[in-house]
């Protein structure tokens, strides 16, 4: 919540910066700046790329800030690191009083310094010095009364922190933590946490880079990340080629004939909505886990848009097309293959786009479910070893490949079928 | 150029489309005209008067319900090369280069690629292409590209040359152009045209003949012979409108057909 109020404070600074310093001054040139009339007006609307640079920096900015990253000049406060004490009040069976102290050492998670030494001054009363070890974000324990003289007996008890009284379930707020009182009269003291994440929930950004270039040197669980990539890649490529290679003739079948027409249209209208992933317990039922039942599943996830986006693309054919084409003496063979298929090009390849940012979508959930080697596999082994970084890791790979195959698609239709949308 | 004697013949022609609810509509009822060979005819009417399911039917797309259409004295059943077709717009490859567009026809009957070459060079220099030829067809303005669907038509040497508007999609300028590119390829060619249109004007300057047809049912109203056609093939089209005749004419068929679309309106309500 506070990330979120932080994140539009800043996007309304920068709006209000950005017209503040640049004002109307650089977009004087061009027929956009022209227009007096530009709310409403779509083609007026171009992105802001100073908006997307200070966008993108700016999450990165609360990423580090909250993760207390090198990359990130400012942070919130961290979690309480270092030595600090309190003071307890034990009374005993004879409803004597006496203090000591309790020495704490908080570390960061993953290090040991070692505990605090104890000062063995004034131990006059009957209340023994305490020290204890505890990392940051976590608490630690401390029975004070195993080492008092008398802790043992009925009617010891801790009456007080810091000259604060307390009562069991109650908690006293001391330097740099608060310091809880558990039913039974132990004490628990929890460090200041500060605002930062911890890194089991978020890693810092660097961390993920550092573990980035780990993995790929080293491979997670012994298989490469380019194997784990590699296997997600080859999964959607054969699923997709398979999915294709059936659904387009059964495409060109629908729109061409009746009786394909009449005999797949419900079944395609049906599986049209089914989402590939509430496929996959079936297809584990009857294909198993390994990888026929992947490319099952893909095969299954292409097959409908590509059957559909066939069909389109015969329909979408201009009718003057094929009558000229007859007029001009072509025989239906040739009406095909000159006439209906180049002109369902368009419609076949952004089907192939959306199918394949299907299929990318449907191997990963494929992997998390069951997989040994892939990019959703990676990730779920990752996350049950708490490995956060890897996770984030894994999803930014993810999103990157995936975007990568959509930028490939594009310029392969580019070139493929540059008349597009130009008919 | 085939310069033999073929004829075009529509013998009682009608045609009746049933409506989903029951009701029938005739589109054309009991239409019969010739035409020899060579022969520019121009056929006007309001919307709704079958002209257009008349050209799909002598082009062979549609079969009429009752009659025939005879050409060379074969009945035509269905479409062919010997009857070629210019659309309105959206019938060019765009996929394929202007010169792919037309030699499509003829590749399509196997003539050797040279053959092809050559008659494409040939046919783009009659319609003002020859320096467009490797273009794509999106890079052509809507006027370059109804001359490559010109072009492409006539690559097949048809007998009959069909136009459904050929202009209908043009600018006034562009317009008056093509008309006279289609007046200097009628009179070159020898072709029979039959060219359908919604304008007065063009009926009047690309007709030999002028045939009016009035709707519910559809039917030919009254047939003109006019002279402006001849006359526009060596004189500029412009000068052809400033003859006496010429509007005194394109008065009689507008006031015609305003009459036409009056009744329509009044039948509706």
């Amino acid at each position: 919540m506070i990330v979120l109020m932080i994140y539009v404070a800043i996007f309304v600074l920068a709006y209000i910066a950005y017209h503040f310093i640049v004002g109307k001054s650089v977009s004087n040139l061009g027929f956009n700046a022209r227009k007096t009339v530009t709310f409403g007006d779509e083609s007026a609307v171009t992105p802001n790329r100073s908006a997307s640079v200070i966008s993108i920096i700016s999450i990165f900015v609360i990423w580090g800030a909250f993760t207390g990253s090198q990359i990130s000049p400012i942070h919130v406060p961290g979690p309480f690191i270092g030595d600090t004490s309190f003071l307890y009040t034990a009374t005993n069976a004879q409803n004597q009083t006496s203090d000591a102290k309790v020495f704490i050492r908080v570390s960061r998670v993953g290090e040991d310094a070692g505990i605090p030494e104890t000062s063995d001054e004034s131990q006059n009363g009957f209340a023994r010095d305490d020290a204890l070890k505890v990392a940051a974000w976590r608490s630690g324990l401390i029975r004070v009364q195993k080492n008092d003289e008398g802790g043992k007996e009925e009617g010891y008890r801790v009456t007080a922190i810091n000259g604060h009284p307390i009562a069991p379930l109650q908690s006293v707020g001391v330097e740099d933590g608060v310091v809880n009182m558990t039913a039974k009269g132990s004490l628990s003291f929890v460090p200041y946490k500060g605002w930062q994440m911890e890194p089991i929930w978020l890693p810092a950004p660097e961390a993920i880079v550092t573990r980035l270039f780990e993995i790929i040197q080293d491979g997670y669980q012994g298989v490469a990340l380019s194997e784990n990539i590699g296997w997600s890649l080859f999964r959607v490529i054969v699923g997709f080629a398979l999915g294709s290679l059936v659904g387009i003739p059964l495409g060109y079948a629908m729109g061409l004939n009746n009786w394909f027409r009449g005999w797949f249209d419900p079944i395609v209208e049906f599986m049209r909505p089914i989402p590939p992933l509430a496929l996959i317990p079936l297809v584990i039922i009857w294909f198993g886990i390994w990888e026929q039942g992947k490319i099952s599943l893909l095969f299954l996830a292409a097959l409908w848009i590509m059957t559909i986006s066939a069909r389109a693309g015969v329909s979408g054919v201009n009718i003057s097309k094929v009558h000229a084409a007859y007029s001009l003496g072509a025989s239906k063979l040739q009406i095909l293959l000159h006439v209906i298929i180049p002109n369902s090009l368009p419609e076949i390849f952004t089907g192939a786009r959306v199918a394949m940012g299907v299929c990318w979508g449907t191997v990963v959930a494929a992997e998390l479910v069951a997989a040994e080697k892939g990019a959703g596999k990676m990730i779920i082994a990752a996350s049950k070893f708490q490995q956060t970084d890897i996770v984030i890791m894994g999803i930014i790979l993810i999103g990157i490949i995936g975007f990568g195959i959509d930028i490939l698609m594009r310029m392969a239709e580019k070139v493929l079928v540059p008349w597009k949308g130009k008919g | 150029m085939s310069m033999d004697q073929s004829s075009l013949r529509i013998d009682n022609v009608s045609m009746t489309f049933s409506l989903p609810g029951g009701n029938s509509i005739e589109a054309l009822k009991d239409v019969s005209l010739g035409l020899s060979a060579g022969e520019l005819l121009s056929v006007l009417g309001p919307s709704g008067c079958g002209k257009t399911t008349l050209l799909n039917i002598i082009a062979g797309f549609l079969a009429p319900t009752a009659g025939k259409i005879v050409l060379n004295s074969h009945e035509v059943t269905g479409p062919d090369p010997e009857r070629g077709m210019v659309f309105q717009r959206g019938a060019l490859f765009e996929w394929m280069s202007v010169r792919k567009n037309v030699g499509f026809g003829p590749a399509m009957k196997g003539v050797p690629a040279k053959e092809i070459r050559s008659r494409v060079d040939e046919l783009l220099e009659i319609v003002g292409l020859h320096e467009f030829g490797d273009k794509a067809i999106y890079e052509l303005s809507g006027g370059m590209q109804q001359r490559v669907a010109l072009a492409r038509c006539l690559a097949n040497d048809p007998d009959v040359i069909l136009m459904d508007e050929p202009l209908g999609a043009l600018d006034a300028l562009t317009r008056e152009k093509m008309q006279s590119l289609i007046l200097k390829i009628w009179k070159n060619t020898g072709k029979t045209v039959i060219l359908i249109t919604h304008s007065v004007e063009e009926a009047l300057l690309l007709g030999q003949r002028l045939l009016v047809m009035a709707p519910r049912p559809g039917r030919i109203h009254k047939e003109y012979k006019l002279p402006f056609a001849e006359m526009g093939v060596n004189t500029d089209l412009r000068d052809v409108k400033k003859h006496p005749d010429y509007g005194k004419k394109r008065e009689e068929i507008l006031s015609m057909i305003w009459e036409m679309e009056e009744e329509i309106m009044g039948r509706k309500e």
